[in-house]
């Protein structure tokens, strides 16, 4: 998708009267995902996000399947090459000295002290906290939207039952409980950690969504389904849940990124994942000792935690801009004037805020 | 009011048995009190383990051990660390004072830092300084916090002891940091082509000022703040809170802060010697402080004219100033010593624990010594709680400066300055004001990964070690602790939140 810069016409000098344009006549989805394609950050860390994923599961292999990789996460290989430093070097035009393309080398990013492949052992970690981090977003949006719609739906008793619950869980630090829980369920199988992780992080969703059940059942469209005679189920999930997505898509990207980084921490405590099974933080943990004399050990599974951490951060982001009714598309003050030079308009025009026809369609959405 | 507090305090009560419950049945269940033994070969070991049952009361059912415990607590005892025996009473009192030094300057530094510059991103929307610090703090939101305080302890600790053994920056580096500071400076305060190049000549030419003056007197190896560099700093601080608080055009302010410079000036040597003929102690450090703020209060009120309040605040604002960094020169003034002192050997950044063992020295050398101790962790909380109150900020900031109200102050004419310190930025802080008591009550229960990286004997060291050593009594007592500030913690919120803003009332 090219930027809105290049689409600039000169005759249409503000911004604003592109988004009127483009947005007339599309459906409230449509302008959700134009928004979203045009967030540049969200883009490109999609596409990082994407290209992580893609070679965590197919360099070292899932369900039993090998992998491309030649050496697999707790094969030791007896000689150390270049004294375990990475092999990998970087091309001429990246101010390294491999020539034109990079040169990878047997062991890109080094070997430990027992001659394991530090790459095989950095994909081994990242498959694991991706996999608890999808684990717990899943698990904890599920507990969110069922207990926060209940909540918002039924409201009296129900509703004081379940927020009593949820404060009771809110009471508890998440480190602390997840220290608890880890201990007892942690261990080496991801997707039970991850359930366990996810049970106690649901609660901002829930709030969240009980808020918006609030506000949504006292909408005419409910009662309009209700007088059709539809199930206070299908009322729930057919009719009010769509108009509270935006909301629970967005916290969820959120809470998956503090997701990677709660699971790595509890692992690093050593109160989370353990050997023989493995994850980012567990790597750290283990190798932190060797910072003097191998730093590359250390390096590698921190910057992994780091571009996953940002990556979910970004599209969190850009999914909220592109959610949230009351985003406007300001371009900066140079571009605004550099426009107006060009289209030779008063120089007040370029201030004028979005007619309220527009944001009506988005109403109930976000917030 | 009152019944809302009753009623509030009453559910915490009721959440607070039924947390403590749950908690303890599962600590219980994650806990193995045999560990040791199960793997120990002693031929007496059917003996031991009956020995350790009988101990800590394992044929007791759980749920009846949790009542006894809870008995225990309401007529105050705590109970015992099995392992060491200690109980758990004494273990805590350490551990808190441990963990609130680490928190304190840690929290207020993020706060001021994080909402100083969320708020001028917020008010430079869309410009390259926005989008700069919107990264930055992205990126800092994203470090997971043990990474950061590893690279810290492995790496800063390192280098930076190797700096002050030989403490030379290059010229280059020098130019290259004012470079930068310049370039940031002129992004953050924008304006005009012409504004922009003051702005980056002015905070090249004062950074490189700085460290070409570091460099020139010594100032690493022998640090101080003389008188003359007490006035240069006391009076732009003078000018800095008149600008923000009251503006440069209230002359009575200036007048006043500018006063408490001049007082502190005139006190600095008699302060030396008063600090040299009595007996130093935190306590009385804080009767100093308050001092200084009366002493402020009392400037400015003589001042006089009709808004005398303001001119007060401004004043104590800025004695409180001074008054800290004559207590840090005080306490810069035995670097030397400290840094030759045995126990140091050279190396005074340390990275782990709380105190130096074998230090001894007076107040100002103790100070120094958990000073230093308390450097890196501190940097490493800060740069995580930086980023979440920059963002805080900048988005409450954001609301409020797209409000009517402040369309209406710019129409009557105020000038920019109140406009954005007086009706946007107070307002921006209502938000914030819920936000921080959880945040700080949540601190309080330990940072525990910092406090695990770097060794400190704090609550969230005494948690972990004692979950992994299967002692269920201090993890009781802080589960405990921390569960009864966090339900504290929400009602001082709402409470905050009601007092901040006439809109809502607690007692509905």
């Amino acid at each position: 998708m090219s930027t809105v810069e290049q689409q600039l016409p000169p005759e249409d000098s503000t911004e604003n009267a592109i988004e009127l344009r483009e947005v007339a006549g599309l459906s409230q989805g449509q302008i959700v995902r134009r928004r979203f394609l045009r967030h540049r950050g969200a883009m490109v860390a999609i596409v990082v996000l994407a290209f992580v994923v893609l070679l965590a599961f197919t360099s070292v292999g899932v369900f039993g399947w090998d992998g491309w990789w030649i050496w697999g996460p707790n094969q030791t290989n007896r000689v150390i090459i270049n004294g375990g430093h990475p092999t990998m070097e970087l091309p001429v035009w990246l101010g390294g000295d491999a020539g034109v393309w990079f040169h990878w080398g047997l062991h890109p990013f080094g070997q430990d002290e027992i001659g394991r492949d530090v790459f095989a052992r950095v994909m081994q970690g990242t498959q694991t906290s991706l996999i608890i981090t999808v684990t717990v977003g899943l698990v904890a949006t599920i507990t969110g939207i069922l207990v926060g719609a209940l909540a918002g739906f039924m409201r009296g008793r129900t509703d004081n039952l379940l927020m009593r619950l949820t404060d009771l869980v809110i009471t508890m630090p998440v480190i602390v409980i997840g220290a608890v829980l880890g201990q007892l369920a942690g261990g080496n199988n991801p997707v039970i950690f991850g359930t366990f992780l996810g049970l106690i992080t649901w609660t901002t969703l829930a709030r969240l969504v009980r808020g918006d059940f609030l506000t949504l059942r006292e909408r005419e469209f409910v009662d309009a389904a209700r007088v059709a005679g539809a199930s206070n189920s299908r009322i729930m999930f057919k009719h009010m849940l769509p108009n509270a997505i935006g909301v629970i898509i967005v916290n969820t990207t959120l809470l998956m990124s503090s997701a990677i980084l709660l699971e790595t921490a509890l692992s690093y405590l050593g109160v989370g994942i353990k050997a023989p099974a493995t994850s980012l933080g567990l790597l750290i943990s283990d190798y932190q000792e060797a910072f003097s004399t191998r730093p590359w050990l250390f390096w590698w599974p921190g910057l992994f935690i780091v571009v996953i951490a940002l990556t979910i951060n970004f599209i969190g982001d850009g999914l909220r801009d592109a959610f949230d009714p009351r985003q406007k598309r300001i371009p900066s003050e140079r571009k605004m004037a550099r426009a107006r030079f060009a289209g030779g308009q008063s120089p007040t025009q370029g201030t004028t805020s979005m007619p309220p026809q527009v944001q009506g369609p988005n109403v109930g959405l976000g917030s | 009011m009152l019944s809302f507090l009753w009623r509030r305090l009453l559910a915490g009560l009721a959440t607070l048995f039924v947390s403590t419950f749950v908690m303890y049945l599962l600590v219980y269940a994650s806990m193995d009190p045999f560990y040791d033994l199960r793997q120990s070969n002693a031929p007496n070991k059917a003996q031991l383990i009956s020995e350790r049952i009988q101990l800590l009361d394992l044929n007791t059912g759980v749920v009846i051990r949790y009542f006894k415990w809870l008995g225990d607590v309401l007529h105050g005892d705590l109970g015992v660390a099995w392992v060491s025996g200690q109980p758990v009473s004494s273990l805590l009192q350490g551990a808190i004072a441990s963990t609130i030094q680490l928190v304190t300057a840690a929290t207020f530094l993020a706060i001021i830092f994080g909402v100083a510059v969320g708020i001028v991103s917020a008010l430079r929307q869309y410009s390259s300084f926005d989008y700069l610090i919107i990264f930055v703090s992205f990126l800092l939101y994203s470090l997971p916090a043990f990474w950061v305080a590893v690279l810290l302890k492995q790496w800063g600790a390192i280098g930076f002891n190797d700096f002050l053994a030989d403490p030379v920056i290059s010229w280059v580096a020098i130019t290259v940091i004012g470079l930068l500071a310049g370039l940031l400076w002129s992004l953050a305060i924008g304006g005009d082509v012409r504004r922009r190049a003051t702005t980056f000549a002015l905070g090249f030419a004062a950074t490189f000022g700085m460290f070409a003056f570091l460099q020139i007197t010594d100032w690493w190896t022998t640090p101080s703040i003389n008188p003359v560099l007490l006035a240069i700093l006391g009076t732009a601080t003078a000018f800095a809170i008149t600008t923000l608080s009251t503006g440069l055009k209230n002359r009575r302010a200036l007048g006043a802060s500018l006063t408490t410079v001049v007082i502190g000036l005139v006190l600095f040597l008699p302060m030396q010697v008063f600090f040299k003929s009595v007996e130093e102690s935190w306590l009385m450090m804080l009767g100093l402080a308050i001092i200084t703020i009366a002493v402020g209060i009392g400037v400015g009120y003589a001042w006089g004219g009709p808004d005398r309040g303001v001119s007060a605040r401004t004043a104590a604002l800025t004695a409180i100033v001074v008054a800290s960094m004559i207590f840090v020169n005080q306490v810069m003034r035995v670097w030397p010593a400290y840094y030759n002192a045995p126990a140091i050997s050279g190396r005074p950044i340390p990275t782990i624990g709380n105190s130096t063992p074998n230090l001894g020295g007076n107040f100002w050398v103790q100070t120094l010594d958990s000073f230093t101790h308390l450097l890196l962790p501190t940097l490493a909380l800060l740069l995580i709680g930086f980023a979440a109150y920059t963002r805080y900020s900048r988005s409450s900031m954001l609301e409020v400066m797209s409000q009517d109200y402040i369309r209406t102050a710019r129409s009557k004419g105020l000038p920019e300055r109140t406009v954005i310190m007086r009706h946007g930025f107070r307002n921006s802080l209502i938000p914030l004001a819920t936000v921080v008591p959880i945040d700080v009550i949540t601190l309080l229960g330990g940072a525990i990964i910092t406090e695990r990286v770097f060794a400190r004997p704090g609550m969230g060291t005494l948690f972990l070690y004692s979950l992994t050593h299967a002692e269920i009594d201090p993890v009781m007592a802080y589960l405990l602790i921390v569960a009864a500030l966090a339900i504290i913690a929400n009602i001082v919120a709402d409470l905050i939140y009601a007092g901040l803003d006439p809109r809502i009332r607690v007692n509905a």
